[in-house]
């Protein structure tokens, strides 16, 4: 058909809804990057020695690292001496306040997100902690989580009130030396989110994190630490814009999910990050850690992720299955458009016995981009009935873009099943045809091929979040037929 | 109603209608015969406003108005409803879900206001029954599994949906067991109606058994080579294309079905 791949292309043109700059007066470290900066952060952030000994050590390490290269991404040479490593709104305390001391600017911009911080409203089930920068603003629900035992705060506020829980699991599932970007967000992280549900509790409501990049010239290093005591069950969700800008920022995050006997966690993204324009210019580049460590057994971790922003992802979301018949899945949707490179997928270790994994992928390609899935899938000797499923399947729009698929299997224990299924198809014309001969508009046709293609995905996903994603779909797909 | 003036039209440069003319009144009901090539899914395509094909010469207007004009979507919403020899496949859209988008544009169009959920849902299930399908088939993916008579089955439930001003039948009777044939060709004859108008393409004179047209034209080379009543449809059974002087490597096999 002579015109419909560029008229199908010209559908998902967008327009990005939150790239406005909130006008804040804000205490911004200059650019660059030393030992100086590093305990001025942690002397800002007024934390205990052993911290600062610890990015220091990881920073140490990170300056005898290298960049990985051997994604399936471009991207200009960063100097991580031009970037600043803290910004965060001014105000009189250091630490996050009532939600009443908030500046009004910032819950205005939380507001305009579609994240209202008050307990009540849209978000009445879900507790938020909003992160603006280099800090975290506020925490909702602080209050009816602690009776149940949650806590729920800021990485900052753990490390100064919870220094025992934090000091025995951080760094135990990401090491500072497991990458590059790992090590460099070890050495620099400023805040993020702490969550710690104790024994045979399931946290009574959802809890999420918001981050937003606000400043310019600076880096994002979030660190997130999850803890699902024996027995307990807590779902979180996280969702992340920008402002746009002609330069690209830098988001190295680190999360770390620790899963003991019997616990799970369900850990779910809704990724968002400005993607740059429609030349390619600007955009987050998105270089993230996040990995899950199934300790105990009969534990569960199930990351569900979906990924329309950011210009460079380098992501992905893992469990190290180590307690007997613990369980991992993944349940990705990736998008991307224009010139966005996306290089996503997972990995699944094997270690215990009777560890099962699950992986859905789901890839869209549009425009000029390119959307890799990469995933491994490991059996260790002690991985005795392993088994683990994988479905990786890509969806074309257009004839410029790019999917590609890298899946590795590593197997050091007989017993253990993979069983592997990749698919790669195009939003045909004959599908096109049919939805407009029924009379359909062709981005609202494209929009319910494409979410009927992530559906598997979706359901996976807290109600709140589907109909988000549904809709951030449809944002993404919207435009006018050329 | 749809009125076709002197229509050309090619796909990839290569000219398959040459000159079709032809009148259809509301409440009329017509059937395109021809042999296998001669350009009978091409014209039911070109009417939709299947973009592959390019009008290179005449006109169609639908009461009037430019029917060449108008996207693929404005068409069917003006009332041009194709039921597809080869329904394509939509996974993970339920089939639900794609007919209460269909009918609330057309819906939006007429300036009424869209079904909710819940009353779309009591009209599917109505209209399900009338072609012999499952609810459960509603929920299923668009197209998604089903079997040939089913796919047949579920472009007609949609035509009944839709309420076309002019129903384009193609081929709606290859594959079909007669069992099948005779629930398609109920819920085409329950479309029959003095404002509406169809048009059936189709290879062989059994459907006309079912659906018993007003006017029959033979098609072949991309022009109409002869119309005529019902009785056209009968001598050609009885005689081949042969008889119109057309070749057809298929008639021989047409008594077989």
């Amino acid at each position: 058909m002579a015109t419909t791949d560029q008229e199908v292309n010209e559908l998902i043109k967008r327009e990005y809804e939150h790239g406005f700059v909130t006008e804040i007066e804000a205490d911004t470290f200059e650019p660059g990057l030393n030992e100086d900066v590093i305990a001025r952060l942690s002397a800002i952030k007024k934390e205990p020695e052993w911290m600062l000994e610890w990015r220091l050590k990881a920073y140490r390490r990170w300056l005898e690292m290298e960049e990985p290269d051997w994604a399936h991404v471009g991207y200009p040479k960063i100097d991580y001496n031009s970037i600043s490593y803290y910004s965060a709104p001014k105000r009189k305390e250091d630490m996050p306040q009532s939600l009443d001391e908030v500046d009004p600017e910032l819950l205005k911009t939380y507001e305009k997100l579609g994240i209202p911080l008050h307990e009540r409203e849209k978000l009445a089930g879900v507790a938020v902690d909003a992160v603006f920068d280099s800090v975290s603003v506020a925490t909702t629900f602080k209050e009816p989580l602690a009776k149940a035992g949650v806590i729920f705060c800021s990485i900052s506020e753990a490390v100064r009130d919870y220094p025992e829980l934090v000091q025995k699991y951080l760094g135990t599932v990401v090491p500072h030396g497991d990458n590059f970007f790992a090590g460099l967000n070890s050495a620099v992280f400023s805040d993020g989110t702490f969550v710690y549900v104790p024994k045979g509790v399931r946290c009574p409501m959802e809890l999420s994190t918001y981050f937003r990049i606000n400043a310019a010239n600076t880096g994002q290093f979030e660190r997130t630490l999850i803890i699902a005591d024996e027995g307990s069950y807590v779902s979180y969700l996280e969702g992340c814009t920008a402002p746009m800008r002609d330069e690209n920022q830098l988001h190295a995050a680190v999360v770390e999910l620790v899963a003991l006997d019997d616990a799970q966690i369900k850990y779910s993204t809704v990724q968002n990050w400005y993607p740059g324009d429609e030349n390619g210019k600007g955009g987050i580049y998105n270089f993230v850690t996040k990995r899950g460590a199934c300790i105990g057994k009969n534990s569960k971790i199930s990351w569900t992720q979906v990924e329309t922003g950011s210009a460079v992802t380098w992501k992905y979301p893992s469990c190290v299955l180590r307690g007997e018949n613990s369980v991992g899945e993944f349940y990705s949707v990736a998008l991307t458009h224009n010139y966005q490179q996306a290089d996503t997928g997972t990995k699944m270790i094997h270690l215990g016995k009777n560890t099962r994994s699950t992986i859905i992928s789901k890839g869209i390609s549009a425009g000029k981009s390119s959307n890799a899935y990469r995933g491994l899938v490991k059996f260790g000797p002690g991985a005795e009935g392993a088994r683990n499923f994988t479905q990786c399947d890509s969806l074309l729009i257009g004839d410029r873009c790019g999917a590609h698929t890298f899946p590795y299997i590593e197997s050091k224990n007989k017993s253990a099943i993979v069983e592997h299924e990749a698919t790669t198809s195009k939003v045909s014309d004959e599908q096109m045809f049919l939805c407009r001969q029924r009379g359909i508009d062709p981005e609202q046709a494209v929009s319910m091929i494409v979410n009927g293609f992530c559906k598997e995905v979706f359901k996976e996903l807290p109600m709140e979040f589907a109909v988000e994603a549904g809709k951030l779909l449809e944002v993404s797909l919207e435009g006018s037929v050329g | 109603m749809l009125s076709i003036k002197n229509l050309h039209a090619s796909v990839e440069g290569k000219e398959i209608l040459k000159g079709i003319n032809l009148e259809i009144k509301a409440g009329e009901v017509h059937a395109i015969m021809g042999p296998n090539g001669s350009g009978k899914s091409t014209l039911s395509q070109v009417l939709a406003g299947n973009e592959a094909f390019e009008v290179t010469e005449g006109e169609v207007t639908l009461n009037g108005e430019n029917l060449l004009d108008l996207e693929t979507e404005e068409r069917a919403r003006e009332g041009i409803f194709l039921a597809f020899q080869y329904p394509v496949e939509i996974p993970g859209v339920s089939n639900l879900q794609f007919l209460r988008t269909a009918v609330n544009a057309m819906r939006t169009h007429r300036g009424e206001e869209e079904m909710n959920a819940a009353e779309f849902m009591k009209l599917a299930k109505e209209v399900s029954k009338q072609v012999d399908l499952d609810p459960s088939f509603l929920k299923r993916g668009v197209n998604e599994g089903f079997s040939g008579g089913e796919k047949k089955r579920n472009e007609i439930m949609q035509a009944l949906l839709l309420q076309p001003k002019l129903a384009i039948l193609d081929e709606t009777d290859s594959g079909l067991d007669i069992d099948a044939l005779k629930v398609v060709s109920d819920g085409v004859n329950a479309l029959r109606s003095e404002d509406r108008a169809i048009l059936m393409v189709t290879h062989y004179q059994r459907l006309l058994n079912h659906i018993v047209p007003d006017y029959v034209h033979v098609l072949a080379g991309g022009r109409i080579i002869k119309s005529g009543g019902r009785e056209l449809a009968l001598e050609l059974e009885e005689k081949g294309y042969g008889w119109l002087g057309i070749k057809d490597e298929e008639t021989a096999d047409s008594a077989a079905n």
